[in-house]
């Protein structure tokens, strides 16, 4: 059983080996000219403006994941406006028109609901749920 | 320059080292794409499947960090005659550079009037190959790039150059 491990030993020696050996060649053999501009961030041949570690508002993520929603609705309404008119033609439009009115109904449920967690506005002026940091401003606008 | 670049007399023994490392580096020259003009256009039919740049061992690379060849195609203007500078100098080394069509070369129909035109873009990034043409054909392009490939091939990178 013990032998079983040595398998193992094997492949573990040869997967360090496999990896290293490749590196020592490009080491011995590879030409090295490091220049400051080389050793410059890739930014498309731009200039690299301050550090690439910034903070962004997480303000941002909820936005872009409003517009998501929206924008994979835009999607799907435009080409069945293009082929609302066969629809008619055949006789079926009051039904594909109310299977987009479904459609569009949640969405706007969606939309509501962040509405309504005040989520569409930058500057948030009511806190839906307020609790820690924010007691003291609420008994504020209170007063 | 790397551990034995250029650090061994001329014998049999490194010159055929030599003639490993400078045909592993001439069979795959993966290629920068620096498409600025129409020459892009022609670049891209030789990278499609007519021409069918692989089978030469180049593939198309985004990123300079990747590339060992820049093939310049198009009219290089001043404003990206400094973005050139600086992606050349962010390939990783052994590079080398392909001139792609009149703009590239010397400023093409540009030369007398064109203000805003690099009259050739060996005035920023050391050329190795110049393909003439307005824009060359697919087969120029790729006679270039063998004529490149003979380049690398005669190349001695663990031999010390004579001084």
């Amino acid at each position: 059983m013990y032998r079983d491990f040595g398998t193992i030993f094997v492949f573990i020696l040869l997967g360090i080996i496999l990896v290293y050996i490749p590196l020592l060649i490009q080491k011995l053999v590879a030409p090295s000219n490091p220049s400051w501009d080389k050793l410059s961030t890739y930014e498309c041949g731009e200039e690299p403006e301050g550090s690439a570690w910034v903070r962004f508002n997480i303000r941002y993520y909820t936005i872009a994941l409003i517009f998501l929603i929206f924008d994979v609705e835009v999607v799907l309404l435009f080409p069945w406006a293009v082929i609302f008119q066969d629809f008619i033609k055949e006789g079926n439009g009051m039904l594909v028109f109310i299977e987009m009115a479904i459609f569009l109904f949640i969405l706007i449920v969606g939309l509501a609901y962040v509405w309504q967690k005040t989520d569409l506005d930058w500057v948030k002026r009511k806190i839906a749920f307020p609790s820690g940091r924010y007691d003291n401003q609420l008994t504020e606008d209170r007063k | 320059m790397g551990l034995l670049e250029d650090k061994f007399e001329d014998n049999i023994i490194v010159a055929s080292f030599d003639k490993i490392l400078s045909w592993a580096r001439s069979t795959s020259p993966w290629f920068f794409q620096f498409g600025l003009a129409c020459c892009a256009i022609e670049l891209m039919a030789t990278g499609a499947s007519r021409h069918d740049l692989s089978r030469i061992g180049m593939i198309p690379r985004s990123s300079p960090r990747q590339a060992d060849v820049m093939i310049v195609a198009g009219t290089v203007t001043m404003k990206m005659a400094l973005r050139i500078k600086k992606l050349y100098e962010q390939m990783a080394d052994p590079k080398y550079v392909i001139s792609m069509g009149s703009c590239a070369t010397s400023g093409g129909p540009y030369w007398q009037y064109g203000y805003h035109v690099l009259k050739g873009v060996d005035i920023v990034v050391p050329v190795d190959v110049y393909v003439p043409g307005c824009p060359p054909r697919p087969e120029s392009l790729i006679e270039g790039l063998i004529k490149l490939q003979e380049k690398i091939l005669n190349e001695r990178p663990l031999t010390k150059k004579a001084a």
